[in-house]
């Protein structure tokens, strides 16, 4: 039991990470797919945030008398893949908006009979 | 002043004039202000290849700030040989790429496709020059960001759901390697790859680090198209516009391959990799059904491009055969490769590009009677598919050759035997191209076609004349794969001497403490 409650921040990872890896493979619109994906990086953003964390730390700012502090660099780091994340997300809708313009739809089935998109 | 800044100028330099590209709007003056920063990044190259092979390793601490605290930018011989590849045909490219585009994007798009150009080269650069995991995966993205725009540019419709499907699969990808570099970090409390690898070893045994490697080849291999995961290549090299097809078969998967050669040697240690996780073994069987399994998908292709991607995908089977291989010959074999394949896939894609400019077709029969009617082009194209089958005196004999000789060091028969079956396959798909353009009369009905612009000769000539250059005189390719080969394994096998010294407790303590104070 003690398993499954001290890392239950590494249980939500796993679990937000397996369904937006489901839903990236399984979903057949293309929106759903970019929600899926942004689903997937959302749990590496909640990894990286957790495994800063120390037991017993507080937020990595200079105070008197607190010889104990979080990691702030996984933190940081994670700015940095968020705005890689925004910036996938924006060229994957740009992406949807032109396949919507010259194929008349995002559901994946539908055009795939169409002209058989490799 | 610009000296010594050296290490990042291939990075910094066309990561600035991106922006000035767009701004400068006009087709032209785009074109020529990227060529010309392209050029410079060469020359930056060319200069830090010659200064590792003299002087050995360069580090540039980016800001000031020392490493393992700040990011390094690390360049041995290794990178400076794949970096000066990168750069010499990011130049040669847009030199074609001048009147190729015009057919295939649209002229208010012209310098969209110069800055994400620019962009992508500094991205692989970047990946190249790094030498911190997790700067790897930033510069991993801006790369693959820049190409996922190139491939779209494209007037055919199908280029759209070609790079949708190549923005997921290399998402997902890029993200796996994101997870195994936290791994890495969660253990270690580095990101520095030097620091990495000689800290790495105190964990050899933990679950977490074991996973992390396995997150990481993962990612890896979908971004270097290994062959089960490779579904994403074709068709996104098949519908993008040809420059861009000419530019990403010859450097981006190749990049990603020197990523895989990072992670495998310098900072998990070749033999942890190999003799305790067996990914040796894994790598072998994929390689070996890549190499032969692609090269016969080839075989069967009607789009000319959809042929050579297929042949992309075995023929990054051979280089990570040569990974697999674990010998300084392989590696070297991997390495020359890789150096190798951008010559003639980029003279290739360019033959196939100059064809599309003219005919505005590249199925296969859209190249009958081109042998007379085109023939510097064809001319071009068939000596760049001997280099891809192997012949001698041209760069795919020297791969071949040095690959074959390092799976026989190892009593690999049948390995060997293999990688020479894929190059009867190759005499096969690039044979039916010839045999078309040589032998077929032209299609009724097709108005006659005349040779290309010679802005287009120019660059797909250099390369062929390159592939026989290099075939002929391979002092320059074998001695900086030698060195760089080299380089990799001395780190490997200190590496080994290090974990000797750590596996005593004290040492593993000592080091569990120092990761601890970077963590805290």
């Amino acid at each position: 039991m003690n398993y499954v409650l001290d890392y239950y921040n590494y249980w939500i990872v796993v679990f937000l990470m397996m369904a937006g890896f489901y839903v990236v493979i399984s979903a057949n619109n293309l929106v759903k797919k970019i929600v899926g994906l942004n689903i997937f990086q959302t749990s590496v953003f909640m990894l990286y945030i957790t495994m800063g964390k120390v037991s017993g730390g507080t937020a990595p700012i200079l105070v008197e008398g607190v010889t104990q502090y979080s990691n702030p660099l996984p933190h940081v780091l994670i700015l940095t893949a968020i705005v890689v994340g925004v910036a996938t997300t924006a060229v994957g809708l740009s992406l949807i908006v032109r396949i919507k313009r010259s194929y008349g739809t995002v559901e994946e089935n539908e055009f795939e009979n169409k002209d058989d998109a490799i | 002043m610009l000296e010594q800044h050296l290490a990042v100028l291939p990075i910094i330099l066309p990561l600035i004039a991106a922006p000035i590209a767009l701004i400068l709007g006009r087709s032209i003056l785009s074109w020529g202000f990227a060529t010309l920063i392209s050029a410079w990044a060469c020359f930056a190259s060319w200069q830090l290849l010659a200064t590792t092979l003299s002087d050995g390793v360069i580090s540039y601490a980016v800001g000031g700030w020392p490493p393992p605290w700040g990011i390094e930018m690390r360049v041995d011989t290794a990178n400076a040989f794949v970096l000066l590849a990168v750069s010499a045909i990011s130049t040669l490219v847009l030199l074609f790429a001048k009147d190729s585009i015009q057919k295939e994007i649209d002229e208010s798009q012209h310098a969209l496709f110069y800055t994400a150009h620019l962009l992508c080269l500094a991205g692989l650069s970047g990946i190249l020059i790094t030498g911190d995991a997790f700067n790897l995966f930033v510069f991993l993205e801006i790369s693959s960001l820049a190409t996922y725009t190139l491939v779209s540019l494209a007037r055919d419709r199908q280029c759209l759901t070609a790079a949708f499907r190549y923005l997921v699969m290399g998402t997902i990808g890029a993200t796996f390697i994101l997870i195994g570099v936290g791994m890495l970090y969660m253990k270690t409390g580095t990101l520095n790859m030097m620091d990495l690898s000689e800290r790495i070893h105190a964990y050899d045994s933990s679950r977490t680090i074991n996973t992390g490697l396995a997150f990481i080849m993962v990612g890896v291999s979908i971004k270097l198209a290994l062959f089960p995961l490779h579904a994403w290549l074709p068709p996104a090299y098949t519908h993008a516009p040809s420059a861009v097809t000419a530019f990403l078969a010859s450097t981006a998967t190749k990049v990603a391959v020197y990523v895989m050669i990072r992670f495998i040697f310098t900072i998990f240690g070749a033999e942890h990799v190999f003799e305790d996780m067996s990914m040796d073994l894994i790598l072998m069987v994929l390689s070996v059904v890549a190499i032969l399994k692609c090269s016969y998908m080839a075989t069967v292709q009607s789009n000319v491009k959809t042929v050579l991607a297929y042949s992309s995908v075995a023929q990054i089977g051979y280089m990570v055969l040569g990974i697999s291989l674990v010998s300084v010959t392989g590696l070297m074999a991997s390495m020359i490769h890789i150096f190798n394949h951008a010559l003639m896939k980029g003279a290739l894609f360019m033959a196939v590009g100059a064809v599309f400019y003219r005919v505005g077709s590249v199925e296969v029969r859209a190249f009958n009677g081109l042998g007379k009617q085109m023939p510097l082009t064809m001319a071009a194209f068939a000596l760049a598919g001997l280099s891809i089958i192997g012949v001698p005196l041209t760069v795919g004999f020297i791969s071949k050759w040095y690959l074959v000789t390092a799976a026989l060091e190892q009593n690999h028969w049948v390995v060997a035997a293999l990688v020479l079956a894929g190059s009867l396959l190759a005499v096969v798909y690039i044979g039916r191209v010839i045999e078309a353009a040589y032998f077929q009369e032209p299609e009724a009905g097709r108005a006659p076609v005349k040779e290309v612009p010679w802005t287009m000769l120019v660059p797909m000539w250099i390369l062929v004349l390159a592939n026989f250059y290099f075939g002929i005189d391979t002092s320059l390719t074998t001695e900086a794969a030698k060195n760089a080969s080299e380089v990799l394994f001395q780190n490997s096998t200190e590496i080994s001497a290090l974990i000797e010294s750590l596996h005593g407790p004290e040492a593993v303590n000592t080091a569990n403490e120092l990761s601890g104070e970077v963590a805290q």
